[in-house]
């Protein structure tokens, strides 16, 4: 019998165990009761544009089939066939009326029905289709952001999500009065733990560290802009794992200040619009081309990340697959939208100019953390000056690890919640 | 005379081993003032300005790329990757005496951190001729993998 590790024992308020990046037994243990028992985003609405539109992904380990059916309503199917359990969908993404498995031809419907299957006579009267639909989990969106849960009991996603609400509000104004859109992404996998990049994204202090080679490739106004951490940012715990961290204040609502004068390097993109677009469409289209000022992480697979979606995907305890997802305005206009794919390309993806030098970051942590034994990871800084707002959330300066400190806090409530205790004893 | 092929492969055997032997810069003069050096995700794509890219880069973006490679402040390029790259299956698509189109394979190995890596690529060439010889007009590599996940390429394709 494999001794369970305690994860109360490996994660206090202000540090961890360094184990919790390598410890196999504990990864089975997050798979269950963090993927299985939370939201996990899944699409993007755009994602899925029309009836019979349709994307496959995961959800921790579990294939699933994202679908629009006839009547517009979303499905997350389990992507496995209930004769032998074949996945019964392989493309990426397209449009269909029904999904057929390959092995034995059984066809099902775009809500996950059992249609029909091949030579029902074998079956004589015991096949039941009504009881055979593609497993479906439990769907929900807000503002376009689509989420899919194992747990039939899990809270509203509005109650989950909570405060974290008004910050997806504030990140999709990036569409300048269209709808968002995705255009994109670039996926790359880096050898380490998940919970390196969950805390990542939440981590400004690496910024002017990590990311001088990119810092030297952008003009001095950009410079000054990404100078951010002695600034006026800072760090909130929104709940639930939830956090938002705020780099650059003037760019949390992208409809104010639209009388600050253009950045000079998107001047040119100014100009060519002005030919189509009033003075203030102008100033609303090219703010929201620079995307927003702050990282909106929600746990436990996805953050609004200034200006794309960043998705993580757990493969193994030391395997990590991560989406970086371009996104543009949904019929804004196209030179706008180029400009938009051309900054995602400088930083993101495993040939920009930001991405891979986190990656070996992350790679360097999952190594180092393998030395020794009962060695602390920290997480206390900011700590000391951490305050609480009217609303009770926590918050602190930029650089704090209060969004790390909030993902762990609710990385142990999950982990040593009552139903998560009875099914790893199961 | 147009382009001849032996032209062509003598030209991307010199491009091939400025990049494994890490002379970037005179890798950058390699290139016309408008040529671009562009790694697509999709496959099928044709009009690389309006979708997403690895790397979309004009003279000014390669200029950038070559810098942080030399540069020493990119942890993921301190040093850069060690590569060794292959081309063959050379094949002319089009030839005149001003300019040509030719694809090929490339098979590249990675070696960083002690782990080894390898890209197979189909290579698209759009070459010039100009006073100071070829120079390239785009190059297009496209990744057999371009639509798997990829890890960390802190280098030139
Ligand atoms: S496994 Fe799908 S029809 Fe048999
Ligand atoms: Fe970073």
């Amino acid at each position: 019998m494999t001794i369970l590790p305690d994860p109360a024992s490996l994660v206090n308020e202000d540090r961890a165990d360094g184990s919790i990046y390598n410890n196999a037994a504990l990864y089975d243990m997050e798979m269950d009761s963090i993927f299985k028992r939370n939201w996990i985003w899944v699409a993007h609405r755009s994602d899925l544009p029309e009836p019979g539109s349709f994307i496959t992904t995961f959800i921790g380990q579990h294939p699933v089939i994202v679908s629009r059916d006839r009547k517009g309503e979303l499905h997350v199917l389990l992507n496995r066939c209930r004769h032998r359990g074949a996945t019964v969908c392989e493309h990426k993404s397209g449009k269909t009326a029904s999904f057929v498995c390959p092995y034995h031809g059984w066809a099902y419907g775009q809500d996950g029905a059992l249609r029909a299957v091949p030579q029902p006579k074998g079956y004589g009267e015991s096949l039941d289709k009504s009881k055979l639909p593609l497993v479906s989990l439990k769907v929900a969106e807000y503002n376009g952001m689509i989420f899919a849960t194992f747990n039939q009991d899990i809270m509203p996603l509005d109650e989950w999500l909570g405060p974290a609400k008004i910050w997806i509000d504030l990140f999709m104004k990036q569409g300048a009065g269209w709808p968002v859109k995705t255009m994109g992404e670039h996926k790359f996998t880096f050898p380490g733990n998940w919970k390196i990049q969950l805390e990542n994204t939440t981590d400004a202090y690496h910024f002017p560290i990590v990311h001088k080679s990119f810092l030297d490739s952008v003009d001095n106004e950009t410079q000054n802009i990404f100078d951010f951490v002695e600034g006026d940012g800072f760090v909130e715990d929104l709940g639930n794992g939830h956090s938002v961290m705020v780099m650059i204040p003037e760019l949390i609502d992208l409809e104010e200040n639209l009388d600050a004068p253009v950045p000079e390097r998107f001047q040119e993109l100014a100009d060519a619009l002005s030919k189509d677009y009033p003075p203030e469409k102008v100033r609303q289209i090219v703010r929201a081309v620079g995307g927003s000022g702050f990282n909106l992480n929600l746990y436990p697979n996805v953050a609004c990340s200034m200006a794309f979606f960043r998705v993580l995907r757990p493969l193994a305890v030391d395997q990590t697959e991560i989406r970086h997802i371009a996104i543009g305005m949904d019929g804004g206009p196209d030179i706008a939208n180029e400009v938009r794919l051309r900054l995602h390309e400088h930083f993101q993806g495993p040939m920009g100019f930001g991405t891979p030098d986190d990656s070996e970051a992350w790679d360097r942590v999952q190594r180092g953390a393998l030395a020794g034994y009962n060695i602390d990871i920290l997480l206390n800084r900011g700590l000391g000056h951490e305050a609480k707002r009217e609303s009770g959330n926590l918050f602190s300066d930029v650089t704090a690890e209060t969004g790390m400190r909030a993902a762990y806090k609710q990385w142990l409530v999950d982990l040593t919640c009552e139903t998560a205790a009875e099914e790893a004893a199961q | 005379m147009s382009i001849t092929l032996n032209d062509a492969i003598e030209f991307i055997t010199l491009e091939a081993d400025l990049l494994d032997y890490g002379q970037f810069k005179e890798w950058l003069s390699l290139y016309t003032p408008e040529g671009l050096y562009i790694v697509p995700i999709d496959p099928d794509a044709t009009d690389y300005e309006k979708t997403l890219n690895y790397a979309y880069d004009n003279a000014e973006m390669r200029q950038n790329r070559v810098t942080r490679l030399l540069g020493g402040r990119a942890i993921s390029a301190m040093p850069p990757a060690r590569t060794v790259r292959m081309h063959g299956r050379y094949r002319m698509l089009e030839a005149d005496e001003t300019k040509c189109v030719v694809r090929c394979a490339q098979m590249l190995t990675e070696l960083r951190q002690g782990r080894e890596r390898y890209y197979s690529a189909n290579v698209t060439f759009h070459l010039v001729k100009t006073d100071a010889g070829l120079k390239i007009d785009r190059k297009i590599v496209s990744l057999l993998t371009s639509t798997e996940a990829l890890t960390a390429v802190s280098y030139i394709l």
